[in-house]
């Protein structure tokens, strides 16, 4: 009974929402475990000389070494790169002027709003299937042109090695473009109304108003937008499997493609393990001083 | 054909309450899933069925870089099948280290299998620290040029009789629209292809030096310079062939879209399944008709360790049925490849696997790569050749150098 009274009278703070944090303890426990210790493993074993089974025995830097002098790595780096910068210019802009065009009290909005979003609802398997037989010289796109009487026209990036990232890219704009356009219309959707009247009011002509009011009122919506997409980019395997496995030749690998085959194929994990070190380092060097100005120090624009 | 079995796997689940108390099913896995391939596994399934046990098929599509990931991670991760092909050779290895393979010297000495198994080396790439882990069923070689009688025919040249008649007679199959070398665009063909390259230009001494003794020397040398001439003239080419799989490289050469493929034996199962007929529709040259000399790489069976008793039973069946006489001809002459046995009678066989047998009676035979070299040295030879064969900017002696390292730091 005393120590009931003396607990209500001034409350633990570790006490407080007892229930609440006893049932989040699961979730705490999945994450540390799975999420930080499976990359600490990952972190440890990328030192070792793990073939097909894991095992501790230290080789220092030899797998990072090896993974720098791989032409093929180097070749999935710059993919990813070429790949990555494109798609976030790409997708934001297309996006952003198809929802403002949405936005535009357009009739059929929800038909149109639909379709285009309708691409986002198939896996990046099928996405990859059909733009490889659009894609193909002999059946798709080109065969077409040809057919109308245009028999010089050559469109096949994906049997080209320098073009054929871009093959790739054009099947993930069409799939991914529709959620951005989604996303940056419920911002807009957001937008008071009385903002627009009174740019009206002043004479403001509407691009203007769009670049330099709203887009700025849209930040929130823009990171998250930009976060989804660049977590996308940095995993995108399946498309490249489905398009190119990787071909012609390496022209076209990508690095979660190198860890998964020199993981499961060539037998040899602490290369893969290397290599997606690698990849958590570079998403890392992104993320954290962005995290680091958007949520640490001091909440300026809470 | 895989709805068969599972048909038949259903109706085995269905009798076993009512009877039938020795019938076992066991879950074989593989990844011969190709027409051709696919007639043979049924072969495999049919003897099985007969010793009162039940063969349920795992076929894997994909071909054995898609497939093996997925056994190796069912037997680590501890739900094996009941035996699985690999190709003998390293690919297993780690897995027997681990203790996770049953060991099968007891079936061994029991049918004798060091006295049957021709040659000796098959059982001998199934041997780990001088226990036997694996069952081997076929001896597949690589080094086979398939041409398409057609297709020269239509260009108005004769049918090759090796390598550098095949290269001059290049120009005139382009003029006739057809592609000279079909190379599908998996890497491992690519790969397989210039090995058998090696052999031919280089000969047997050279390749051992280069793949046994991993020489790297002599990889960067003169003999290996020839060699990625021959594959500078193999990528020219194999330009426009624009397909993927090997059968489908395959059928380019039987519907005369292609003049050649470089494949192993394994495709004159696709020859057969078309109704095509060695000697008459195609030709093959063993050796690219340069050098008649065949590796001995194969498929094997290997099994998981199991507690089930039952299983395991069964799993010793399996294995003893897989080299019977009749088994191994019944499989081999579907299959297009030749018994590991040297006592059975293929009557049977076609010119190609006469060609094979002569060679291999004759013991001008040398070991694959996929024996010689771990898996993960041949992952790095495959990003190699299918960038050289894909980017026509690579220079030979620039894809040389890399090939050296590559034999340099191999294990």
């Amino acid at each position: 009974m005393t120590g009931l009274t003396r607990g209500s009278a001034r409350p633990n703070q570790w006490l407080r929402n007892l229930n609440a944090k006893i049932a989040s303890i699961p979730m705490i426990l999945t994450a540390v475990v799975i999420f930080v210790g499976g990359t600490a493993w990952t972190v440890v074993y990328s030192f070792t000389n793990s073939k097909l089974l894991p095992r501790l025995s230290f080789v220092g830097f030899d797998q990072y070494e090896r993974l720098w002098a791989a032409p093929r790595w180097l070749i999935s780096i710059q993919n990813l790169a070429v790949f990555g910068l494109l798609s976030l210019m790409f997708s934001l802009v297309i996006g952003f002027v198809l929802a403002a065009l949405m936005d535009q009290k357009i009739r059929f909005e929800n038909t149109f709003r639909t379709i285009m979003l309708y691409p986002f609802a198939l896996s990046f398997i099928v996405t990859g299937l059909v733009w490889q037989w659009l894609l193909n010289p002999q059946y798709g796109i080109q065969s077409i042109v040809r057919s109308l009487g245009w028999t010089s026209f050559a469109f096949d990036p994906l049997y080209n090695s320098n073009i054929v990232i871009y093959g790739i890219l054009i099947a993930a704009l069409w799939q991914g473009t529709g959620l951005v356009m989604c996303l940056m219309l419920a911002g807009l959707r957001g937008i008071d109304e009385d903002i627009w009247k009174a740019s009206r009011v002043d004479g403001i002509p509407m691009w203007k108003t769009y670049v330099l009011i709203i887009i700025p009122m849209m930040r929130g919506v823009f990171i998250t937008t930009l976060v989804i997409i660049a977590s996308g980019i940095v995993k995108v395997y399946d498309l490249v499997v489905a398009q190119t496995s990787g071909g012609p030749g390496i022209a076209s690998e990508v690095p979660a493609k190198y860890v998964y085959d020199y993981m499961f194929q060539a037998q040899n994990l602490g290369q893969g393990f290397a290599a997606s070190t690698m990849m958590l380092v570079t998403v890392a060097i992104i993320i954290v001083p962005w995290a680091y100005l958007e949520f640490g120090g001091g909440r300026k624009r809470g | 054909m895989k709805l068969r079995f599972l048909a038949a796997a259903l109706g085995a689940t269905a009798a076993l309450p009512f009877g039938a108390a020795n019938a076992t099913d066991l879950e074989v896995t593989h990844w011969w899933t190709s027409g051709g391939e696919a007639a043979a596994v049924a072969e495999l399934a049919k003897a099985f069925d007969a010793t009162g046990n039940k063969w349920v098929d795992g076929a894997i599509a994909g071909s054995g870089g898609t497939a093996r990931p997925i056994m190796i991670s069912r037997i680590t991760g501890g739900d094996p099948m009941g035996a699985t092909q690999f190709n003998h050779g390293r690919q297993a290895e780690e897995l027997v280290q681990a203790g996770l393979m049953r060991d099968l010297t007891d079936i061994a000495t029991q049918e004798n299998w060091k006295e049957i198994v021709k040659p000796s080396s098959l059982l001998d790439s199934c041997t780990i620290e001088g226990k036997i882990y694996c069952a081997p069923v076929n001896i597949h070689s690589w080094q086979w040029l398939w041409l398409s009688n057609a297709a020269f025919k239509k260009a108005g040249v004769e049918v090759p009789k090796n390598w550098d008649e095949f290269v001059a007679a290049a120009p005139a199959l382009e003029k006739a629209g057809i592609v000279p070398l079909a190379v599908g665009g998996q890497p491992w063909q690519a790969n397989g292809a210039f090995d058998v390259l090696m052999v031919a230009i280089a000969g047997k001494d050279t390749f051992e030096k280069v793949f046994a003794e991993k020489d790297a020397e002599v990889a960067a040398g003169p003999e290996i310079a020839k060699v990625f001439k021959a594959a500078d003239d193999a990528r020219r080419m194999s330009k426009g062939t624009n397909v993927q799989d090997w059968n489908q490289a395959t059928n380019m050469v039987i519907t005369g879209k292609a003049g050649g493929q470089i494949m192993g034996d394994w495709a004159q199962g696709e020859f057969q399944l078309a109704g095509q007929k060695a000697g008459v529709d195609y030709t093959c040259l063993p050796g690219l008709g340069v050098n008649e000399v065949i590796s001995t790489g194969g498929d094997a069976f290997y099994f998981p360790l199991i507690e089930d008793e039952e299983k395991s039973k069964a799993q010793g069946v399996l294995a003893s049925t897989l080299l019977k006489p009749e088994t191994q001809v019944a499989f081999n002459l579907k299959k297009g490849s030749l018994p590991v046995r040297g006592d059975v009678d293929l009557a049977a066989a076609n010119d190609c696997m006469k060609k094979g047998l002569d060679i291999l009676a004759k013991g001008n035979v040398i070991q694959g790569t996929d024996q010689l070299l771990s898996a993960d040295s041949q992952k790095q030879k495959e990003d190699l050749f299918s960038e050289f064969f894909a980017n026509h900017s690579m220079t030979p002696e620039d894809a040389q150098k890399r090939f050296a390292d590559i034999i340099a730091s191999a294990d």
